[in-house]
């Protein structure tokens, strides 16, 4: 039975994608703040990877210094409207709140962070300028998280900043990744353009920075290079029927929902390869997007999914069914998907295992591929000097995030491999204090 | 069963649970209403020459998400005619034979005293109660605590009322004073059949810090008001306390001040209050907790084997000793349970930044703190501040054997007289020596 019938209206979508974590009224933030034990060395600001000073922005809230609370919130992170709505707070802050170990439900810190930034953002309240001029000038390439960071930090040091960005829009898969339940278009948007009108970075859009002579000429104009690039593409399973028609990669689809919202096709029947995070998100959102029946088949045992717990559940709740133990060895069809050719798999001593002669095949009339994404190594190659590791991720120094070309920085999902986007968001404001480092 | 009906001071009441005179005992409807919930008792809201209010007119204080925690009001008595309050007492009367309505009473001049009592009574009332308590508005014109803060005018009082009164008369005394007591005693010397304690204290609850103004505003402007609700119940708990141990007063005690719910009303009565009466409790929640109060109530005198209410009266009283005959020798340290402990951390930083440094933080990973027994002086502020039930228990020590109080090493000499005497409390207490300790060249 599905869950939900097939949005037809911009109405209709948001009811099916509403939001997971709504902005919280006033005597909610009230309420829920006031909950908060203001704990010494406070777990929750450990477990955060930008280190937000949770307890006192939270009490600030509580004594209605909202405004006080955002600011709180942006002097760790340039993001916390974001990260507010799609951090795995569960597994973040949430997660390791002291509340947990009696059982009492953690403080929805997430909420709160995103029911202090949205004032401020609203109401237009400021927190930063750009520092003196230095005379220095710096190129991010991509505008997403780490991008934004970076340039955001760059400009209070009184460097010059110019974004390259391959899209039309800023915010990277903050806008074309995470699920729509999580964030809407205009918050993700919406932030970048408040802190942009406060720090005055410049983003040139439509520009995709990828040749050796592209490179040769940020290095002539520009006194360092920051490489925000993220991940590429979905990744090719390579079994026959991979390019027919109805097969998508999850990256793919996902960024179309975000873009087309309602007018996104989906099928009767979606099989969803995968077991990662992006598998569960597409999955949901099939089932978000009224298909009669979404199936995620992944290779090996439920337990051993990569996505997190509550991601699952979010599927199940979607009305997503768990097909685990069974390898894609054949998309089916003509021209056009009529069903996946799947192999029963066991683990055995974590050796995945294909049990031959168990071959079945399931209907359906939709793929989506969350096998997770290509690395950009045609961007890569192109920069001299710069160094990948072995995942292909470029290598940078810990602290500084330099790469082997002293003139690059990085950080992000182009040198974790893909992780959240509140790891971004730390990682480059690292990088940028590396860069200011660098020029001075 | 136990028996919850009383007779204090010669009211006789089917239960200790009244409600004090103010807002929810305006009116016959209210009164009648309570009464079919359950209230034993009502002080009418105090009659006199009937005033005009302001708006607005009361202020409240909110900690986090507690509404109302103190409650401040800058009312006076009745706006109502006399006649009209009258005519509902003898209708609540008709209806409630055995229940206890009392009319509060403030006026002037004896005559008006002479004649109110006379009015209330031919009502039907079953007692009187004497409004010396409100703190505002009433005694600027010489009513009210300007009566309670003068003992001999007080005495006075009560004794022209005591004329020509024929039910009981109770006293309500006002806690803006220094020593209970005094007006207590002048009561009793009046011939008062007995005290009710405490009204409101002078207060102001917060400021409007936009427009300057104190709360409750009233046009722009405002003035003190009288402070009640579950915050004063402390104080309203020590006054009473004074008052049972004061042989001079030695008449019946109603006690008021911050009860909520069952436990408040055990309280007082463990001090020595034979009858309780609420305010602002039932102007938050209505008449309905009643509900949870009588139930609640008699489990308790179940379980400690209680029959009637008398049984209970100042049973905390022995117990309550003058500082300087408490055992010196009794040793307590805290103890965290290991398995409860959430790893908050307050116990730590309330004791390193707030008592005597006596616990340390676990050095390999574990955020359960421990205590360091020998820094311990046992002072609770740890279990105090733990936010987990049960999780931070006070131990005890010492063997239990030898006993001495301050006033027996008074009187051995054995106390310190001189400022560095050897015989300091705190002499060989640890305490981290500040420039080590906070890495100070
Ligand atoms: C399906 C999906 C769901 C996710 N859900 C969540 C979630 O719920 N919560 C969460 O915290 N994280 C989530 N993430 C992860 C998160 O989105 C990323 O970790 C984060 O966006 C990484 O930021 P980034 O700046 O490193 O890269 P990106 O966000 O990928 O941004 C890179 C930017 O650079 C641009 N660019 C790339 N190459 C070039 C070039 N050569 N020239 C110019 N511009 C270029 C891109 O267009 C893009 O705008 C999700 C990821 C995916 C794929
Ligand atoms: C709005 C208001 C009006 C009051 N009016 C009277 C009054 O007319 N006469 C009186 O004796 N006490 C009056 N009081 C005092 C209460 O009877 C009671 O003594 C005090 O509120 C403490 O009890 P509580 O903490 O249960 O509210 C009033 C209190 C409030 C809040
Ligand atoms: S761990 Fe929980 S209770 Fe403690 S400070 Fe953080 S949010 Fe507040
Ligand atoms: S009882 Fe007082 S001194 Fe002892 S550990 Fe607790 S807070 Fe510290
Ligand atoms: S206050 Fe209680 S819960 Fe918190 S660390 Fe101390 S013992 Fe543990």
């Amino acid at each position: 039975m599905p869950e939900y019938k097939k949005p037809n209206s911009k109405e209709e979508f948001e009811k099916n994608f509403s939001q997971i974590k709504p902005l919280m009224k006033e005597t909610q933030a009230y309420y829920e703040s006031s909950r908060c034990l203001f704990c010494y060395d406070a777990p929750c600001v450990s477990a955060c990877p930008t280190g937000i000073d949770i307890p006192l922005f939270i009490r600030q809230i509580n004594t209605g210094n909202v405004t006080g609370a955002a600011k709180t919130i942006y002097d760790s992170n340039y993001l916390g409207n974001a990260c507010g709505k799609v951090c795995p707070t569960e597994v973040l802050c949430e997660g390791a709140c002291v509340y947990n170990l009696q059982e009492v439900k953690p403080i929805e810190i997430g909420r709160l962070q995103n029911f202090a930034t949205s004032n401020s953002i609203r109401n237009n309240i400021r927190y930063f300028e750009p520092g003196l001029p230095i005379n220095k000038k710096v190129a991010v390439i991509g505008a997403g998280p780490a991008g934004i960071s970076c340039a955001c930090e760059l400009r209070r040091s009184g460097i010059e900043v110019d974004i390259f960005e391959a899209k039309d829009k800023p915010s990277g898969l903050a806008l074309y990744g995470v699920a729509p339940y999580k964030i809407t278009n205009e918050e993700a948007l919406e932030e970048v353009n408040y802190l942009q009108e406060q720090l005055g970075f410049n983003i040139i859009y439509n520009t995709y920075i990828s040749s050796k002579e592209d490179f040769r000429k940020l290095e002539e104009n520009y006194d360092a290079v920051f490489l925000g690039i993220g991940l590429g593409k979905t990744n090719p399973v390579n079994i026959k029927g991979e390019n027919l028609k109805n097969c998508y990669g999850a990256v793919e689809f996902i960024s179309e929902l975000r873009m087309n919202h309602h007018l996104t096709e989906t099928g009767d029947t979606v099989i969803v390869l995968g077991g990662g995070n992006t598998a569960m998100d597409a999955a949901s959102e099939s089932a978000k997007l009224g298909a009669g029946k979404v199936i995620l088949a992944y290779r090996r045992g439920r337990n051993e999914m990569g996505a997190y717990d509550f991601e699952f559940e979010l599927a199940k709740n979607a009305g997503v069914e768990g097909l685990f133990n069974v390898s894609p060895v054949e998309i089916t069809g003509i021209d056009k998907v009529t069903g996946v050719k799947f192999i029963r798999t066991q683990t055995n001593n974590g050796k995945l295992e294909m049990l031959k002669g168990t071959e079945f095949i399931i209907g359906c009339d939709m793929v989506i591929k969350a096998t997770g994404q290509l690395k950009q190594s045609e961007v890569m190659t192109n920069i001299p000097g710069l160094e990948t590791d072995d995942k292909g991720r470029i290598k940078v120094n810990e602290k500084t995030y330099q790469t082997a070309n002293p003139k690059y920085f990085s950080a992000g999902d182009v040198i974790s491999g893909g992780q959240e986007v509140v790891n971004a968001v730390a990682e480059a404001k690292a990088a940028a204090a590396g860069i200011v480092w660098f020029l001075s | 069963m136990p028996d919850l009906k009383i007779n204090f001071a010669g009211i006789k009441a089917p239960n200790p649970f009244w409600l004090a005179s103010a807002p929810p005992t305006n009116s016959g409807y209210q009164i009648m209403k309570a009464f079919d919930l359950g209230w034993g008792g009502a002080v009418w809201k105090t009659l006199g020459v009937p005033v005009i209010n302001v708006s607005s007119r009361y202020g409240s204080v909110n900690y986090r998400d507690s509404r109302m925690i103190g409650f401040n009001n800058i009312e006076l008595i009745t706006d109502r005619p006399l006649k009209d309050n009258l005519r509902e007492i003898e209708e609540v009367k008709k209806y409630f034979p055995d229940h206890a309505v009392i009319a509060s009473l403030m006026v002037e001049s004896k005559s008006e005293w002479h004649q109110i009592v006379k009015d209330v009574e031919n009502a039907g009332v079953d007692g009187i109660e004497l409004n010396f308590g409100c703190p505002h508005g009433m005694c600027e014109r010489g009513m009210g605590s300007a009566v309670g803060q003068e003992p001999e005018v007080l005495k006075m009082i009560v004794s022209w009322v005591k004329e020509v009164a024929k039910t009981p008369v109770i006293v309500k005394l006002t806690p803006n004073i220094t020593d209970i007591t005094e007006p207590g005693i002048a009561a009793r010397q009046g011939g008062g059949d007995a005290v009710s304690l405490i009204n409101t204290i002078q207060s102001i609850v917060g400021i409007d810090i936009d427009n300057f103004v104190p709360y409750p505003v009233v046009d722009g402007k405002s003035t003190n008001g009288g402070y009640c609700g579950p915050a004063v119940k402390p104080i309203a708990l020590n006054m009473v306390k004074n008052c049972s141990l004061e042989s001079g007063i030695g008449i019946p005690i109603s006690g008021i001040g911050g009860i909520e719910n069952w436990r408040d009303a055990v309280e007082f009565i463990l001090l020595g209050a034979s009858s309780v009466q609420v305010c602002t409790a039932v102007m938050h929640y209505g008449f309905g907790i009643i509900r949870e109060i009588i139930p609640g109530f008699e489990s308790y005198m179940k379980e400690k084997n209680f029959n009637t209410v008398n049984d209970m009266v100042g049973k905390a009283i022995p117990n309550v000793k003058n500082w300087e005959n408490l055992n010196l020798n009794y040793k307590i340290i805290a103890e965290i349970n290991k398995d409860k402990c959430i790893g908050c951390q307050l116990c730590y930083i309330a004791c390193e930044d707030g008592a005597h440094q006596a616990i340390g933080l676990s050095k390999n990973g574990s955020r359960v703190p421990y205590i360091i027994d020998e820094n311990c002086v046992g002072c609770n502020l740890c279990s105090l501040v733990c936010p987990v039930e049960n999780c931070i228990s006070m131990i005890r020590t010492d063997n239990g054997k030898f006993t001495e109080t301050w006033k027996e090493r008074t009187d051995s000499g054995n106390i310190p007289v001189t400022f560095d005497d050897p015989l300091a409390g705190g002499l060989n207490h640890f305490v981290p020596d500040p420039l080590t300790a906070l890495k100070k060249p």
